[in-house]
C-alpha cells in the first residue's frame, strides 16, 4: 500500500482548556486538554491538532505546559497552531514534544518565519495554516485574525509561497465552511493541492463521513481534519477509517 | 529534565540488573518523545545524556534525531568524544544500538542535504532527498504506512508506523535493509548489522505498533 489518508481530530484550546472538544462520557475532566488527546490516541486517531485560540503571546507557557504533558502520556503525532510567530516559539513547542508547528498570522505578514523555522527544524515540522475565503469564482483570499481580518493576498499564490518557503504540510481552511458542517471547500482545496508538492490537509466544514471522503478524492486532500464530528461522538475515528477504505482509499487499521 | 549521570540502580531481586539505557541528547526535536516512550514500555534505566562517559558505559543506546542531517551531524559532533564513545561501545563492544529517523539516517556514509554531510559511516549508503515519481506522490512522506520486513530480524514485525520525512536511506548492500515502506517507490523502513539497528518510522509516536517495538529493542539480544 502507500501512505495512509490521516484523520485528524482537532482540539481548539484557550487558557490550556478545551474550548470545543469532546463529548466523550467518561472522561473525568472534559475541559483538560491531556485527557481529550488521550481519549483519541486511544481510539487510533493518526495525529492530532491543538488549536490555541487563547494564544495571546504572554500565555505561551500554558500551551507549552498542555504539549508537554500530552506528549508524556500520548503516543501519536502532535500538530500544534495558534500563536506561533517565530522560531523560538517554535522551538519551544518542538521541545516540549510537537512534532509539527503550524504558523498563520506570522506567516502573511512576515513569510520568512516560515524558512526560518524549516531551516532550523526541518520543514517536516512546518505548517502552514491557510485560512481563506472564497472572493469571486475560483478565487480565494487570505484572511486572518480567524477569519476577520481580509488581506488581499490571494490564496493560492500564497500557498505556493509558503511551500517555496520550506512548509512541509498546508493546513487549509475555508473559512466560509468553518462550523457549516456543509462540507470542505473543495475547489479551494483542490486548487491548492494541484499546485504543490507538500501534503495538504483540508479543513473546515466537516458535517458527515463522505464529506472526508469528498475531501480527498475531489479536494486531493492527503489528511483530513475535523473537529464537532468527533467531539459530539456523531462518529468515531475508526467509522472515518472504514469509510475512507470502503471509498478505495487508503486508511490506517484493516478492521 | 535533567542531564542525569546516573548509575545503573541494581535490582537484586531475581538477580535482574536493571540495564542503563542511554538516550543521546544532542538537542533534538525528539529526544522528550523518545524518552517519555521509552518509559512508557516500562524501561527503569533510562538516562537522558549528553555525556560520552554515560554513552561509554551504557548496556543500550538510542539515538534520537529530526530535522536536517548536516544540523544533527553537527550537534552531534559538537559534543566533545561522543561518536568516539558511540565507536567503541557499539561497534567494538556491541552494546545494542538503536537510531531513529535522522538517527538512523546518520549511519550512513553521508548525507545530501543542504550540501554533503560526513555520516557516521556504519551502515554503507547515502541520504538523498525523496523524489516524487507523480505528482500525486507529496513530499515529505508524512503518514502512517507499512513496515515491511524484508528478513526475518527480532525486532521487526509487520505493522504500521508513523513517518515524516523528505529524504531517505539509499542503502548500498541490500543485505542491510531489515524492512521497507512503499511512497511512490520502495523506502528504507529498517536497517542495520549485528547489533546495530535504525528505523526511519518514529517508534515514538506510532501508538501501539511503536511502544511494542521499543519494547523489544530494550528485550534484543543481538
Amino acid at each position: 500500500m502507500t501512505v495512509r489518508i490521516r484523520v485528524i481530530p482537532c482540539l481548539d484550546v484557550a487558557d490550556g482548556r478545551v474550548v470545543k472538544g469532546v463529548n466523550f462520557v467518561d472522561l473525568k475532566d472534559a475541559g483538560d486538554p491531556v485527557e481529550q488527546a488521550r481519549a483519541y490516541d486511544a481510539a487510533g486517531a493518526d495525529e492530532l491538532c491543538f488549536l490555541d485560540i487563547g494564544a495571546s503571546h504572554e500565555k505561551r507557557d500554558t500551551i507549552i505546559d498542555v504539549v508537554r504533558r500530552t506528549a508524556e502520556v500520548c503516543f501519536m503525532p502532535v500538530t500544534v497552531g495558534g500563536g506561533v510567530r517565530t522560531a523560538d516559539d517554535a522551538r519551544a513547542l518542538l521541545m516540549a514534544g510537537a512534532d509539527k508547528v503550524a504558523v498563520n498570522s506570522a506567516a502573511v505578514s512576515r513569510p520568512e518565519v516560515v524558512s526560518d523555522i524549516a531551516g532550523r527544524f526541518g520543514s517536516q515540522c512546518m505548517v502552514a495554516s491557510i485560512d481563506a475565503r472564497q472572493v469571486d469564482e475560483g478565487r480565494w483570499e487570505i484572511f486572518t485574525h480567524g477569519g476577520r481580518t481580509p488581506t488581499g493576498i490571494d490564496a493560492l499564490e500564497h500557498a505556493m509561497r509558503m511551500a517555496e518557503l520550506g512548509a512541509g504540510e498546508l493546513l487549509v481552511t475555508s473559512m466560509d465552511r468553518d462550523g457549516t458542517r456543509d462540507g470542505y471547500d473543495l475547489s479551494l482545496t483542490r486548487a491548492i493541492a494541484d499546485a504543490v508538492s507538500i501534503p495538504v490537509v483540508a479543513s473546515g466544514g466537516v458535517g458527515n463521513l463522505d464529506h472526508m471522503v469528498d475531501g480527498v478524492i475531489k479536494g486531493g486532500a492527503n489528511a483530513v481534519l475535523a473537529a464537532s464530528i468527533f467531539h459530539f461522538g456523531q462518529h468515531s475515528i475508526s467509522e472515518a477509517h472504514d469509510a475512507l477504505r470502503a471509498a478505495g482509499l487508503p486508511a490506517r487499521g484493516s478492521s | 529534565m535533567t542531564r542525569a549521570k546516573e548509575t545503573p540502580f541494581l535490582r537484586l531481586k531475581g538477580s535482574l540488573v536493571a540495564e542503563t539505557i542511554a538516550l543521546i541528547d544532542f538537542g533534538a526535536g525528539n529526544l522528550h518523545s523518545v524518552h517519555n516512550a521509552l518509559m512508557a514500555t516500562g524501561a527503569s534505566g533510562v538516562v537522558v545524556t549528553a555525556d560520552p562517559d554515560v554513552v561509554a558505559k551504557a548496556d543500550r543506546i538510542v539515538l534520537p534525531g529530526v530535522g536536517a542531517f548536516g544540523a544533527c551531524r553537527d550537534a552531534l559532533s559538537a559534543i566533545d568524544g561522543m561518536i568516539a564513545a558511540m565507536e567503541r561501545r557499539v561497534r567494538q563492544e556491541g552494546a545494542p544500538f538503536l537510531g531513529i529517523c535522522v538517527g538512523m539516517q546518520l549511519l550512513a556514509d553521508k548525507g545530501i542535504e543542504f550540501g554533503e554531510h560526513q555520516g557516521l559511516g556504519w551502515i554503507s549508503g547515502t541520504v538523498h532527498a525523496i523524489e516524487a515519481p507523480s505528482a500525486d506522490i507529496k513530499i515529505p512522506h508524512m503518514g502512517w504506512n507499512d513496515v515491511t520486513p524484508t528478513t526475518g530480524h527480532d525486532l521487526l514485525e509487520v505493522g504500521e508506523a508513523y513517518y515524516l520525512h523528505g529524504y531517505h536511506f539509499d542503502a548500498a548492500n541490500a543485505a542491510d535493509i531489515f524492512a521497507t515502506t512503499f511512497h511512490g517507490r520502495t523506502l528504507v523502513s529498517a536497517i542495520g548489522r549485528d547489533n546495530i539497528v535504525g528505523v526511519q518510522f518514529h517508534p515514538e509516536k506510532s501508538q501501539a505498533y511503536g511502544l511494542a517495538f521499543l519494547k523489544r529493542f530494550l528485550e534484543w539480544k543481538p
